[in-house]
This record gives structure tokens, C-alpha cells and sequence, in this order.
């Protein structure tokens, strides 16, 4: 019976993969699976939005009493109270979508198991989702950072790359996390360690100018996130902050944080990618 | 314990060496028993399992109804659902809001568009997942157990549906448990046992086939046998089924058509003349219909002694309406006072499958008529109608 002529044509299936299929499907797909997420998240509990912002303007709040008032971390900054927020929401960003994508192919089960669609959408529709977010709680940074008084300027316009960049660092994560989880329930709490790890070492709380080994200096700022916020806040904040490339001594080196988030962009991708075919039956 | 040990597992091939194509517009069917890799085998099709070995060949674009759903998630709401599933079957998002209310309109769930996943019964979530399969047009359409939830009426307006899938040449492919809708929609079958390919051809064949696959002789023996093995009990019901006009068991049975109940009883001890009764009740408990060997005029239903067996039989038409139902059976002895020997509570089920509803809970063989009264000057006219036959 096999020997029946298959007519030209007629694509085979493939079985389930990263990408397969109509790239436009591809887009549809991402986009309604966070916005519905969006929603949900907005809509799911009374006050929804108000939580989403809250959650960061609480750290916010403690860490500014704290390195204020208690511990002075912050005297000498140009606009620290600023700088802070900002970096938190940064951060927030970057946690919510990686620790979000962790277990976001197993919380899909029920479409995984069910219908033939490119996997890669689960974990993109999650970094998506959280750029709604960071799109909402960043308009709470601008409010404040006009409040204080600082000046518009069009190197504010850097935002734009830099937060499509810290994305493409969170994409590369979230495709290997999501993926490894599906096999290794484990990574849950070691990436919740990590992202504590990530916090604290990223130059967020604390001006990248005051950590006395200039040799530490040039290390934290090749993670990508802490890069990142830096070059925000010398582009948005405070003109007078070094840039990333100043923080990590010369603008050639900061090929490496590129070279980060690219390496971790490629090795997601394969990753996922071979993992994608086996992902239904693994769940 | 060593924290990296693998635990040992066993290689299990579900499917092997499956061979078959499906034509345009061809009904075809997937039958099999539990484990037999009939769902393995659909999902292959539908690209969510990859096979390990050899090629799939798919023209046209698919919808798929596997394990009771197309993948809800329970915290959204049924409009949000539905343009989810919309979207991942292959819809752009502009299609996918103008088919909502189609869906909606289909699954009959208008009062429960904003009611979120989660708080829906499993039959309405069936019914919805159902309404989304059928209404993003695709060309093949890849079905799980449709039948085996939901309600009669859902179960009808299935098969209204397979029909009208039929009549508009859409290629299916079809697992079911249900042999009577196999031979009823299927232009060809497929039977899988073990994950091998048993049988390839018509439906009756299959069907036929399968009836002797699943109900083989060995396990009623054994379940007498069982039976038998309880000495203090004079009487013990060990089986109880349903059976259409053929003989063959089933669960499903056409409205209108002869159909019959059978218990097999094991006796255990000498019964002389045992009362044999049984009651169908509705999906309510409400007893239908009942009879009993007492109230027929057979005196007598014959001497037993331990090691015997009787299969009591009810033939009826079937006019229920459409509707699940149970029955119980008992089986007394007779004499002064009835002494219950042993009585089983909804010991086998019965879904009657019409081709339409009258609402009533009977669907009686009847005539309707209307008439123009003879317009002659008399006091009163004759009747208007005449419901009996």
C-alpha cells in the first residue's frame, strides 16, 4: 500500500517545530497569544493594571528609603531617585519575561498538546508581553523623570534600540529556559536565584562610578541588562553619567555584551528548535 | 540516590508500519481499542507528535478536535478562547472575529460568551471546542472521540453536522469507540489494535471486526467465572449491556429501531423460578420504563442450580427520545415477599441517537394531521386532529 504515487505538490508534515509554517500565521499568533495575555493580566484581578505597576514602585520605594536615608548609597548621583526607578523597571522587564517564560511551554500544554503550531510563539509571545508592560510602567518613569525636572533630549530616542536590544537578551534566555523546563523542572528555582544573582550584580541600586575595582566595573557591565540600564541613564537621566561603553573601558567592549545576547540568541534558537519536535510528548 | 540517575524506562512503539491514504472528501474512519494508538496516530497527523519513522502527506489545511478540546486556556473567557483557537487553526485575527459569533451562535452558548473557561462544564467546553473546529473551514478536519461527552442533543447535532461535512466533500478523519456511526458516516475504516494496522476497509467489516476484538469470549468467562466464585450469594448479575437490531453490543441506538437489554446472571445456589426486572431511568434518575418477567405472563423462568447461567433479555423498540439512559436490573426469588438475590444500580447505558427531538421524553410512533373543518351548517364540527395511528 505504500507504493501508492503521492501526488506532486502535496507538502509532508513535519511534526511540530520552532517555526514551521506561514510567517504571517507566525506573527498573528504571537501577537494574540500576548495581547490575550496582556488582557488577562490587566483584567484578571480588581485593580489589575494598578498591581503590575505597584510590584515595581514598592521595590522602588524600600530601596529608596534604604539607600537614601539608611545606608547613603545614593548621595553624590545626579537624580538617583530617578535612576533607581528607571532601573527597576528595566529590571522588571527582564525578570518578568525570562522568569515568565520559564514554565510558559508547560503552562501552554493545553494548546501544545492539542494543535499543530510553530512553538516558538509561546516564548516570544511572553517577552511581547511583557513589552506591554514595560511600554505602561516606563510611562510612569517618564511621568516622574518630567516631575523632577530633567531636561528632553533627543538622545532619548536611544531608549528605543536599547529596549528592543535588553528584548532580544531576554528572547535568547527565554527560548533555552522554557525549553530546558519542559525536561529539568528544576530550573524554576535556579533561575529565580539567578535573576536575585542578576539584580544585585547589574548596577541597578548602585552607580557603576562608585564600586572601587575598576576591574569589577568593566565585569558588571558585561551583562547585557546592566549595559543596558546604564546607557539609559547616561542617554535619558543624567547626560553627565558614563556611558556603557565609558563603564566598561572603551566602546570596543561592548562587543561583548553583544556578543552575549547574540551567542545566547543563536543557542536558544538551536536549542529550542531541537527540542520543539518532542515537547508534546515530554509534557 | 544518586540525584542524576536515569530511571530506566521501556521503549513502547505505539504506532508500526501504518500504511493508507485518504481521498478528497473521504470519511474515514479510525477505530480501535484503549492503547491501540488510534490518538497517537491522529496526532501525528495533525503534526503535534513527530514520528520517528516515515512520512505524512497532508493537502489542505487542518483542523483538529483532539483530546476533548483544541487547547482552551481556563482563565480566559469564551470570546477570547475561541479567537485564540481561531488564530492557532489557521484564521488571521480579522477572520477570527467575525467567525466569534458564528461559534457562539453554533455551540449555543450565547449567555456564557464573558463567563471564563474554567467556570464551564466540560460538556458546554466540548460543545465550544467543537464549534470552533467546525467553523474555520478547513479542508481536513482531524476528530477525537467527539461522541464520547456532551449531551444527546450535542451528540445529535454532531452527526447533523457530519452530514452536512459530508455533503460538502470535506475529507475527516474520524476516532470513535461509536461502531454504529461508523457504519453510519464512514466511507471506509481503519482498525488499529496495538498500534498495527488490523484491517483496512468497509465499515461493516470493521465494525464487525472490532465487536469481536473487544468483547472476546475469554474476558466473559472469566467475569461467570468471577461470578461463581461467590457461593453465599445465590444469584449474581455479572454482566449487563445493551444490544441493536443486529445483536451486536452498543451503546448508541438509533431511535425507531428494535433494540434489546441482556444481563447474564450466574447462579450460585438452586433457584427455582427467579423474577427477573429491570428499569431504564433518564439522565435525571426518573424511571422510564420498566418491565419484569412477573408481569408478562411467563410463570415460570425455570429451575437453576449453582453453576448455571441465564441471560435475562428486554427486546423493545427504541422509543426514547434522545437521551442517555441506565438501567437496573434485579433479579428475586419469588414466593412469599420478594427476597432480592442481587440487584445492580445502573449496570449498563444506553444513548439513543435520533434524527430529531420532540421534547417529549417518549417519541412515540404517531401521525400528525390538519384539517379544514366540513363547512356544512352543523352545531359543532368533527375533531381537527387525530393522533393515533
Amino acid at each position: 500500500m505504500s507504493t501508492e504515487a503521492i501526488p506532486s505538490g502535496i507538502k509532508p508534515i513535519s511534526g511540530p517545530s520552532a517555526l514551521a509554517g506561514d510567517p504571517r500565521r507566525f506573527l498573528h499568533l504571537t501577537w494574540t497569544l500576548a495581547v490575550l495575555e496582556f488582557r488577562l493580566k490587566f483584567f484578571g484581578s480588581v485593580l489589575g493594571y494598578l498591581w503590575q505597576l505597584v510590584k515595581p514602585l514598592m521595590l522602588f520605594g524600600v530601596m529608596l528609603f534604604v539607600f537614601t536615608k539608611a545606608v547613603k548609597l545614593g548621595s553624590g548621583v545626579t537624580e538617583y531617585p530617578v535612576v533607581l526607578l528607571s532601573g527597576i523597571v528595566m529590571f522588571t522587564f527582564f525578570s518578568e519575561s525570562t522568569a515568565t517564560a520559564v514554565s510558559s511551554v508547560v503552562d501552554r500544554e493545553g494548546l501544545v498538546r492539542k494543535i499543530h503550531f510553530p512553538r516558538l510563539v509561546i516564548p516570544l509571545s511572553v517577552v511581547l508581553t511583557a513589552y506591554f508592560n514595560l511600554g505602561l510602567n516606563y510611562i510612569a518613569v517618564v511621568i516622574f523623570i518630567l516631575a523632577r525636572g530633567v531636561e528632553v533630549r533627543w538622545s532619548w530616542l536611544e531608549l528605543i534600540p536599547l529596549v528592543l536590544f535588553l528584548g532580544l537578551f531576554a528572547t535568547g534566555l527565554s527560548m533555552i529556559l522554557s525549553s530546558l523546563f519542559v525536561r529539568f523542572r528544576d530550573i524554576r528555582p535556579i533561575w529565580e536565584v539567578a535573576l536575585q544573582a542578576i539584580f544585585y550584580g547589574s548596577a541597578i541600586f548602585y552607580p557603576i562610578e562608585n564600586i572601587p575595582s575598576v576591574k569589577l566595573q568593566h565585569l558588571i557591565m558585561c551583562n547585557p541588562l546592566a549595559a543596558v540600564t546604564q546607557q539609559i541613564r547616561h542617554a535619558v537621566i543624567d547626560p553627565g553619567a558614563p556611558t556603557a561603553g565609558q563603564a566598561i573601558g572603551g566602546d570596543i567592549r561592548l562587543l561583548i555584551p553583544i556578543g552575549i545576547t547574540l551567542a545566547l540568541l543563536v543557542i536558544g534558537f538551536w536549542w529550542f528548535n531541537r527540542e520543539a519536535p518532542r515537547i508534546a510528548e515530554e509534557l | 540516590m544518586h540525584p542524576f540517575k536515569r530511571t530506566g524506562y521501556e521503549h513502547m512503539s505505539a504506532l508500526n508500519e501504518i500504511s493508507f491514504s485518504v481521498g478528497n472528501g473521504e470519511f474515514f474512519g479510525i477505530v480501535g481499542r484503549n492503547g491501540s494508538g488510534k490518538s497517537t496516530l491522529l496526532k501525528c497527523l495533525a503534526g503535534i507528535y513527530k514520528a520517528d519513522e516515515g512520512e505524512i502527506y497532508m493537502d489542505g489545511r487542518v483542523a483538529t478536535f483532539i483530546e476533548l478540546g483544541v487547547g482552551f486556556n481556563p482563565d480566559l473567557v469564551a470570546r477570547d478562547n475561541i479567537m485564540l483557537n481561531a488564530v492557532m487553526l489557521g484564521l488571521s485575527p480579522a477572520e477570527a472575529r467575525k467567525r466569534v459569533d458564528e461559534v457562539i451562535d453554533f455551540a449555543e452558548l450565547h449567555e456564557f460568551t464573558d463567563l471564563k473557561l474554567k467556570n464551564y462544564s466540560s460538556g458546554m467546553q466540548v460543545r465550544l471546542a467543537f464549534s470552533v473546529m467546525i467553523q474555520v473551514d478547513a479542508d481536513i478536519l482531524l476528530i477525537d472521540e467527539v461522541l464520547a461527552v456532551g449531551d444527546a442533543a450535542f451528540q445529535q447535532k454532531c452527526f447533523d453536522e457530519f452530514h452536512r461535512l459530508r455533503d460538502e466533500k470535506k475529507t475527516i478523519l474520524f476516532v470513535t469507540h461509536d461502531m454504529p456511526s461508523v457504519n453510519r458516516f464512514c466511507d471506509r475504516a481503519m482498525l488499529l489494535e496495538r498500534g498495527d494496522m488490523m484491517l483496512l476497509g468497509d465499515p461493516d467489516e470493521i465494525t464487525d471486526q472490532y465487536i469481536k476484538v473487544n468483547f472476546p469470549q475469554a474476558t466473559l468467562d472469566a467475569a461467570v467465572a468471577e461470578g461463581h466464585a461467590r457461593p453465599d450469594q445465590a444469584a449474581v448479575i455479572v454482566e449487563a449491556w445493551f444490544e441493536e437490531e443486529r445483536g451486536d453490543r452498543h451503546e448508541y441506538l438509533p431511535q425507531g429501531r428494535p433494540c434489546s437489554f441482556k444481563a447474564l446472571v450466574a447462579f450460585n445456589q438452586e433457584v427455582e423460578d427467579p423474577a427477573f426486572s429491570m428499569m431504564l431511568k433518564d439522565d435525571e434518575g426518573s424511571n422510564i420504563f420498566g418491565t419484569s418477567t412477573i408481569w408478562k405472563n411467563e410463570e415460570s423462568t425455570g429451575h437453576f442450580m449453582p453453576g448455571d447461567q441465564a441471560v435475562f433479555g428486554v427486546s423493545f423498540d427504541n422509543r426514547l427520545s434522545a437521551g442517555r439512559y441506565y438501567a437496573t436490573v434485579q433479579v428475586a426469588q419469588r414466593g412469599g415477599g420478594q427476597v432480592v438475590l442481587d440487584k445492580r444500580e445502573n449496570a449498563a447505558t444506553m444513548v439513543t441517537t435520533a434524527t430529531r427531538s420532540t421534547g417529549g421524553v417518549v417519541d412515540l410512533p404517531h401521525d400528525v394531521e390538519v384539517r379544514r373543518p366540513v363547512r356544512a351548517p352543523r352545531p359543532a364540527p368533527e375533531p381537527a386532529g387525530d393522533a393515533s395511528r
